[in-house]
């Protein structure tokens, strides 16, 4: 019987078990991860710390699911991959053969360097073990004031893992300074206006947020417990904890010195395929040799992984298919702020892009709307505080609409609750005297939604 | 400070609870002529008075349990006498408890009814104000506004912790007393009797009681609600709306009604809910009395056959369940803490498809014998006894699974145990939201990450995660569209929305986003 193995368990490594169970009812499936036994949502894990939930309702599918559709699971860690013979060897001795090998072992959180970056209380945050690390390294929940053993926490690297993180650490009452080595937050991504916006409401939570530093040094006691860092304007700041989410990188480590390809992720191609036959990466840990179009060669989101894991599981079903992702999607949600980004918007301005932001009065909402200055061509947008429709979105990217079509038809998008105030006047009001434009809104139209008028 | 509010809020209500809850202690009863003459008709006051008035409970002051075992033992004698002598016009019929209750209202002595007035203010005045106190603090602790379920599943109360015992036992032992031992809680009727002479001008009895306790906890709840939710005005309009329908329609309305001696009625009852609709003490009464009865006839017949398929169509039952009901009112108030222990699991949702549609035949059935024996006369259809099938409806349907399970286990099972696994109603509203309506949650596109919160926070066990991961709208009959799934996704998943009946089931969603894997079956996996 045809054996495929998948290493890890995590949205990529699954998806694609679960599309090749559905096409092919007799093709063994293996899934392997030494992380944990089932499949559970990684970017859930910081509502467990938080108490919203406990561990078992991260897992998307209960555990008899695994067994109905025979998708055999071993919790068991790779220590060597061998290609010829197609033999996975495991640390606990045990060996598994394979007709096919799909990678899909995801990051782990970059560490660089820094001096002290080994003491204890010093940790990232990406797998289930470093929740429990951190449950280690902070006191429980709830508990009494003098019991709590990190009073201040540092948090280096200003991006989504690190406000996770700092909404977790505020919720067991720990002050978090967060260093952030940009001047704006999320700089390499945000625009300025949006990179205060967010700064505002991590402040507004009482976060302790410094900009334009760098975390230089971590200092420790006798016992080898972080007791201070040292940051790059030569400050000392006393804390029991800090968190390094400086972003992640591939978590290829076991394979380098193989043949496998690598470089920073393993080298795929279009088609997930990697140097060797028969074998297969995908997800964070995988690095396209050429990027599609407007993309980067890593991606390394929710989304993209299940899009490859969908791609790749077609391929093994005997229909070759490239990965081909369409207009760019991401979300987010900063304490109280969702996010959303649709098409592309980048930090800085390019050159043929005109850009219109507006600000609700109260500083908890936002749109960056990103065109094309000659054409009119609608590029992406950035929303903050306000939901939109996906559908409506890639729709409107995918048919090239203008940006006056978007404002115009901005109430077909909005994906607010019911009763939510609407903000489309007030944006198409703000255009239309920024650019002297007469954009006149049109009410919502279930036609247009479903896609059976307008573009 | 607000750290301390919330304590001395904490110390009222227990300090009320727990008064309310000895004040069954602290009454005495002992029957005298003119109490008995004041229970009882003239003729039932001739079959028992020189036994109930020779007994112990008349000799001395007894407590509510020995009273009450007196007259029983005085009531179940003399019928069993009647009985044997096949005198079945001296048969007291009244269950025993009742007939006690009746006689232990009339004859209590004691603090509780002496000064009704100082303990409605010590029970219900404090446990008001401490409540209030509790909550009110959050405005300022919960930080800026925004879902906060920090803890939920830290905390004894929330995750099925002690407290969370104690408080299924109280609202075990709270409902088994108010239904079906009267006569043990004369005191709360005695508490409430100084509102009730105030809105209806007649002393406290069970009902009236259970309604006021009945709109204080959910005033005191909504607050809760508006504070929790105070960024989600979803969540806002419809707390206001059931706390309205509530102490409006279910509590006020009935009893200013009663106080002018008009037949009352909860006019957004519906049957099957209501399941009393159709027996014939109803209908009598409705057919006796006149244009107003006519009315109420009429209207509530508009309610099951008119309001619910058109409403339902339009809205989902959520117009319903969610923001008109009454037991759906004190499951988006009081059970909104516990909202998270609903079970999720596929077999979970395979009883409850059983569960709630065997109610609703077993409603069908009964309200059908019903009618025929009120339309022929005949008091058994097929060789069962009308009246016997309408009992046992009514203890176990009526009070076990919708007051004692229902409301009892909300901090167990969550909060919406009747409504998901019981309520013949929501059986009814389910089917038609599930076959003919413009209601479903949208799914928006691709941007689930399967982080689980919508499921967690399902009252009714819905599993909306698998449903959303896959870029599937959700369309399920048990969905009573209290919008939480929405208000709690960190990623603006879910819109609760009244749509095209054609865009609804999206049964090959495609997640936005790859265009390489074209359509997807997702039928078994």
């Amino acid at each position: 019987m045809r054996h495929v193995a998948i290493i890890g368990n995590g949205i990529s490594g699954v998806t694609v078990a679960r599309n090749l169970r559905k096409g092919d009812s007799n093709v063994r499936i293996t899934l392997i991860s030494a992380e944990s036994p089932y499949f559970f949502s990684r970017t859930a894990l910081m509502y467990v710390y938080m108490g919203h939930m406990k561990f078992e309702h991260t897992q998307p599918y209960e555990s008899g699911f695994w067994k109905k559709n025979r998708i055999d699971l071993i919790q068991d860690y790779v220590q060597s991959l061998e290609f010829e013979s197609k033999t996975l060897q495991f640390s606990s001795g045990k060996s598994l053969k394979y007709d096919e090998l799909v990678i899909a072992t995801g990051s782990k959180p970059n560490r660089f360097g820094w001096p002290g970056q080994d003491l204890k209380g010093v940790q990232g945050l990406y797998s289930f073990q470093d929740l429990q690390l951190l449950e280690e390294n902070t006191h429980p929940p709830l508990c009494k004031e003098k019991d709590r053993k990190v009073k201040n926490a540092v948090i280096v690297g200003g991006g989504l893992i690190g406000v996770e993180l700092a909404e977790m650490l505020m919720s067991r009452n720990i002050q978090v300074h967060f260093l952030v080595r940009e001047s704006k937050f999320w700089g390499n991504v945000l625009t300025e206006a949006e990179g205060d916006l967010i700064s505002a409401e991590l402040r507004h939570h009482g976060v302790n947020l410094m900009m334009n530093t760098e975390l230089k040094e971590i200092q420790g006691n006798s016992e080898g417990r972080v007791e201070s860092i040292i940051d790059s304007h030569g400050n000392t700041i006393a804390c029991e904890f800090v968190g390094l989410t400086a972003g992640v990188s591939p978590n290829i480590d076991f394979m380098k010195g193989t043949k496998l390809a690598v470089d920073r992720g393993i080298i795929v191609d279009e088609y997930l395929q990697t140097n060797i036959d028969s074998v297969y990466a995908l997800g964070d840990c995988a690095q396209f040799s050429t990027a599609p179009a407007g993309r980067r060669n890593i991606e390394q989101v929710w989304y993209t992984g299940r899009m490859m894991g969908e791609v790749l599981a077609k391929t093994l079903l005997g229909e070759q298919t490239s990965y081909n992702p369409g207009p760019w999607f991401n979300s987010a949600k900063f304490f109280e702020i969702e996010y959303q980004t649709y098409g592309q918007v980048s930090s800085i301005p390019e050159e043929n892009e005109a850009r219109f932001y507006w600000e609700h009065e109260n500083g908890d909402k936002a749109m960056t709307l990103v065109f094309d200055s000659k054409s009119r061509l609608f590029i992406g947008l950035n929303v903050f505080g306000i939901r939109l429709r996906h559908e409506m979105m890639d729709r409107w990217l995918r048919n090239g609409v203008s940006v006056d079509y978007v404002l115009e038809h901005l109430s077909d998008a909005n994906f607010d609750p019911e009763f939510y105030q609407k903000h489309e006047k007030s944006i198409i009001n703000q255009f239309n005297t920024e650019f002297s434009t007469n954009v006149v809104p049109k009410r919502k139209s279930w036609k247009r939604i479903l896609g059976k008028i307008g573009a | 400070m607000m750290k301390q509010i919330t304590q001395i809020g904490l110390i009222l209500v227990v300090f009320a609870v727990s008064l309310f809850s000895a004040s069954i202690f602290l009454s005495k009863y002992q029957l005298t002529e003119k109490s008995l003459s004041e229970a009882v008709s003239t003729q039932v006051y001739e079959q028992l008075s020189a036994e109930l008035l020779a007994s112990k409970a008349s000799n001395q002051a007894l407590n509510a349990f020995e009273f009450s075992a007196e007259v029983r033992g005085v009531l179940v004698e003399k019928n069993q006498i009647w009985k044997d002598a096949e005198a079945w016009d001296l048969v007291i019929w009244d269950s025993p408890h009742d007939f006690a209750g009746k006689l232990a209202m009339s004859s209590v002595i004691g603090p509780v009814a002496e000064n009704p007035g100082l303990f409605l203010f010590l029970t219900f005045g404090l446990a008001f104000i401490g409540g209030i106190l509790y909550i009110l603090p959050n405005v300022i602790l919960l930080g800026p506004p925004g879902i906060k379920n920090n803890h939920v599943f830290h905390q004894k109360s929330t995750n099925r912790g002690w407290i969370a015992w104690v408080v299924f036992t109280w609202l075990i032992a709270f409902y088994i007393l108010l239904y079906f031992f009267p006569d043990y809680t004369i005191s709360w009727a005695k508490i409430t009797s100084p509102a009730s002479e105030f809105i209806k001008n007649k002393p406290g009895d069970r009902w009236f009681l259970y309604g006021f306790t009945y709109c204080t906890v959910m005033t005191v709840m909504a607050v809760r609600m508006y504070i929790k939710y105070r960024n989600n005005r979803y969540q806002i309009f419809r707390t206001s709306s059931v706390l309205f329908f509530q102490i409006a329609f279910a509590f006020l309305i009935p009893e200013i009604m009663s106080r002018f001696n008009m037949p009352g009625m909860d006019f957004k009852n519906i049957w099957p809910l209501d399941y009393d609709f159709f027996f014939s003490w109803n209908l009598d009464t409705m057919l006796s009395n006149g244009s107003l009865g006519l009315f109420m006839l009429v209207w509530g017949l508009i309610l099951i056959i008119v309001a619910v398929p058109v409403l339902v169509y339009f809205f989902g039952k959520r117009w319903y369940c969610s923001w008109v009901c009454g037991c759906g009112g004190l499951a988006e108030t009081l059970g909104d803490p516990y909202r998270q222990l609903s079970d999720k699991s596929l077999k979970a949702w395979k009883i409850e498809r059983y569960l709630i549609h065997s109610v609703l035949v077993f409603a069908v059935i009964m309200t059908g014998m019903t009618l025929y024996t009120f339309f022929s006369g005949t008091s058994e259809v097929m060789g069962i006894e009308t009246q016997q099938i309408q009992k046992t409806y009514g203890f176990l349907i009526g009070s076990v699974f919708a007051g004692v399970i229902g409301t009892g286990f909300y901090p167990i099972m969550g909060s919406r145990t009747w409504c998901r696994f019981g309520c013949p109603l929501a059986a009814y509203l389910g089917l038609v939201q599930k076959f003919k309506s413009r209601f479903r949650i949208t799914t928006n596109g691709g941007q689930c990450i399967s982080c689980g919160n919508c499921s967690t926070y399902c009252e009714q066990g819905i599993d909306v995660r698998w449903y959303a991961q896959r870029g599937q709208n959700i369309v399920r009959s048990s969905c009573v569209g209290c919008g939480v799934c929405s208000a709690v996704c960190p990623r603006g998943v879910l819109k609760l929305e009244n749509g095209p009946e054609g865009g609804r089931m999206n049964d090959n969603p495609i997640l936005i986003g790859k265009d390489s894997a074209s359509l997807s079956h997702f039928s078994e996996i």
